[in-house]
């Protein structure tokens, strides 16, 4: 696998215009909605992606995701709102005469044509002469790295392989918005990882803009700029993968990106915001409580790996300190999960990563414990 | 497996794999047994009487095989050729074939034009409605095809039901001649043999990926040019059988031509229907129906060869 640049992703290179208050987007989605019989589908979607983004649409199945990219796709006409793309309204423009292509689930290669007539097929379309058009086959052949595969047919393609010419084929026509639906579901697992990355570099290259549509969490979270979570029809929360993992702004969305400890409680009035929870056993300091009033219902969220797990018990009287015993322990290879009962009767998640050996590991179960974590390692969360 | 008795070792070795061989070889013996009994048979005993001479007897026939002495020690094979020698001779046969064939040619292609559009429609019908649609395609075969093809003189004879209509839309003045002439053949040919151009053809289609079709669209092609490009090649399959289906057996009908064709309409199921019960020359018209067989066979064999060696070169 070629890696251009190192740790080159769009992200990491510090490229945000969804910051930046002058920059256009280049596909404008407003209040899109679509309904299948009594089913809404989507519900007045506002999405702004900008050019050059790798943006993942994340949510269950029949969270309306896969509706969405059809509709900027043209499958499906939406019932109200509208879609422009570099200016231009998309809405009601037919699939065939949009600049955008799409990367289908079932790759959708034409099993009747050569590889390379698929990738031609394309270009065929645009009237473009026999030269270009196999100048372009070559390259985006090269470009995923099948050059001497032209003359097979999809069926003597093992998965993988017909993976890149489905992608090959979609980025040939150079899309203003490439789509990509599940492109990476049909692989295994060690697979699927690597593509991951190739993709990352793959979109750095042609520089075009992508939106993805996966229900893998890992796999929004590797690839992605941003990343909507939608939830039944509508968009929960857009933001870069790190914001999503570590400032979720609901209880669905810190439940579905990773692991999370909930813990219902009130706010007491005080120069430190102050929690006082039945469920935790414990009153939890918050790093910060902007706009909240005293006594307002919310919940905290711990990942599993901020918490510090020890078995000598704090001082009497700490904040954010849980106590319970072990109930299971998950063994991972890298890291450990323990699931500890509270005193409280809740279940909690705690993650630890295996710096140690095995053997010498030092809890086990029903060893009582103690959980402890820092006032910025948690989010309040006030649905 | 040393310590098995000799005659475990006897069953374990060859009576139980042949026992288990027994149903497979059931499966591929009885069809097998059944085309050599009532097609390769008949077809001997037909080949036989083309190579005869006819005579006022019962059989109508000579015996192409003689004892020369009592003792029937001698054995004499008399092949007389005469019988297709008269085909090539005798234009009225040659015509006939030629004729068999263009009618056969012509009502494919009219079938697979008004049976491709019927089952496409067919395959993109919502799935409930796709079991009655089928099921209304076969509903005609519920009556005899006879009673079916009489039904269609009622329809297009002078006075019938046709010209009836259109008289009464003011269309013509004069009942339009279509009983008794090709046009009349072509109708009843396309409207039998139909659904066997649209059943095999629904099969395919219903079997596609739409999602090629969208991958069509979205790669800038327009709805009428996928058609063509994507979902005719791909119907391929059934676009073949639904042909071979048609074309075969229309080359040697025999009930539409006669019911609804004219005394013109020439083709070669009539001519051996004449010369069996009208002439009762049976070498002939045996001989009509060897050449008929080979006429249809040579191709469709050869086709099948060719399909098979691009299927391998594919592979």
């Amino acid at each position: 696998m070629a890696i251009s640049t190192p740790g080159s992703s769009a992200a990491r290179r510090g490229y945000e215009p969804w910051d930046d208050p002058n920059a256009t987007p280049i596909l404008k989605i407003a209040a899109l909605s679509k309904s299948f019989g009594p089913v809404v589908a989507v519900d007045r979607v506002d999405l702004n992606i900008f050019k050059g983004e790798f943006f993942a649409l994340l949510g269950p199945s029949g969270c309306g995701k896969t509706t969405l990219l059809r509709m900027l796709a043209g499958f499906d006409r939406p019932d109200s709102g509208s879609i422009m793309l570099d200016g231009a309204d998309m809405t009601a423009v037919p699939p065939y005469r949009r600049p955008v292509n799409m990367m289908f689930q079932s790759y959708a290669l034409f099993p009747h044509m050569s590889v390379e007539r698929n990738i031609a097929f394309g270009l065929k379309q645009e009237g473009l002469p026999a030269r270009e058009i196999k100048a372009r086959v070559a390259e985006a052949l090269a470009l995923v790295q099948l050059p001497d595969h032209g003359k097979r047919k999809p069926h003597q393609l093992s998965g993988g392989q017909r993976q890149r010419i489905a992608l090959a084929r979609s980025l040939v026509k150079r899309p203003k918005v490439l789509l990509l639906d599940e492109p990476l579901a049909a692989l295994d697992r060690k697979l699927r990882e690597e593509t991951q990355f190739e993709l990352i570099n793959i979109q750095e290259k042609v520089g075009i803009t992508f939106v993805i549509v996966t229900h893998d969490q890992d796999e929004a979270m590797t690839m992605a700029s941003r990343i909507a979570v939608m939830d039944r029809g509508r968009i929960a929360q857009i933001a870069t993968p790190g914001e999503i993992y570590e400032q979720p702004n609901s209880r669905y969305v810190a439940d579905f990106i990773g692991k999370v400890n909930l813990f219902e409680g009130n706010l007491v009035g005080g120069e430190t915001p102050l929690v006082r929870s039945a469920e935790a056993g414990c009153d939890i300091v918050l790093a910060d409580a902007p706009g909240l009033r005293a006594g307002q219902r919310l919940w905290v969220a711990v990942r599993p790996e901020k918490f510090e797990i020890s078995r000598e018990p704090p001082p009497p009287g700490s904040t954010n300190c849980l106590s319970g015993v072990v109930w299971d322990i998950g063994y991972l290879g890298d890291v450990s999960t323990y699931r500890i009962k509270l005193d409280t009767g809740k279940m909690v998640v705690a993650a630890e990563a295996n710096r140690v050996r095995r053997t010498e590991r030092t809890i086990t179960w029903e060893d009582r414990v103690y959980l402890r974590w820092t006032p910025r390692a948690a989010v309040a969360l006030l649905n | 497996m040393n310590n098995l008795s000799p005659l475990s070792e006897l069953t374990e070795r060859w009576l139980r794999p042949a026992v288990e061989r027994v149903p497979r070889g059931l499966a591929i013996g009885i069809p097998y047994a059944w085309l050599l009994i009532f097609f390769l048979a008949p077809f001997a005993i037909v080949l036989k009487i083309s190579f005869a001479e006819p005579q006022l007897a019962m059989p109508p026939y000579t015996s192409i095989f003689e004892f020369l002495n009592e003792a029937g020690d001698y054995f004499s094979v008399e092949l007389n050729l005469g019988n297709y020698l008269l085909l090539i001779e005798d234009d009225l046969y040659w015509r006939a074939y030629l004729n068999s064939l263009k009618i056969a040619a012509i009502s494919t292609a009219l079938a697979l034009l008004l049976g491709f559009p019927m089952a496409y429609a067919m395959a993109r019908a919502p799935e409930r409605w796709r079991g009655p649609l089928v099921m209304m395609m076969i509903l005609p075969f519920w009556t005899s095809f006879l009673i079916r093809v009489y039904a269609w003189i009622g329809i297009l004879k002078g006075e019938g039901l046709l010209n009836g209509f259109l008289q009464w839309l003011g269309l013509i003045d004069q009942p339009l001649a279509i009983l008794n002439t090709d046009i009349a053949v072509y109708i009843g040919i396309v409207y039998s043999y139909l659904p066997f151009m649209v059943l095999p053809l629904y099969a395919t289609l219903e079997k596609m990926d739409e999602s090629l079709l969208e991958a069509a669209a979205d790669l800038g092609c327009r709805p009428f040019k996928a058609l063509w490009k994507i979902t005719v090649p791909l119907a391929r399959p059934g676009i073949i059988a639904g042909s071979c289906l048609v074309f075969i057996p229309v080359v040697g009908e025999v009930v539409i031509p006669d019911l609804l064709g004219g005394s013109e309409t020439l083709m070669i199921g009539r001519t051996l229907w004449s010369e069996f019960f009208t002439n009762r020359d049976w070498p002939v018209a045996s001989a009509v129906a060897i050449v008929l067989l080979l006429l249809l066979v040579v191709p469709i064999a050869l086709f099948q060869r060719h399909l098979l060696v691009r299927a391998e070169a594919t592979r």
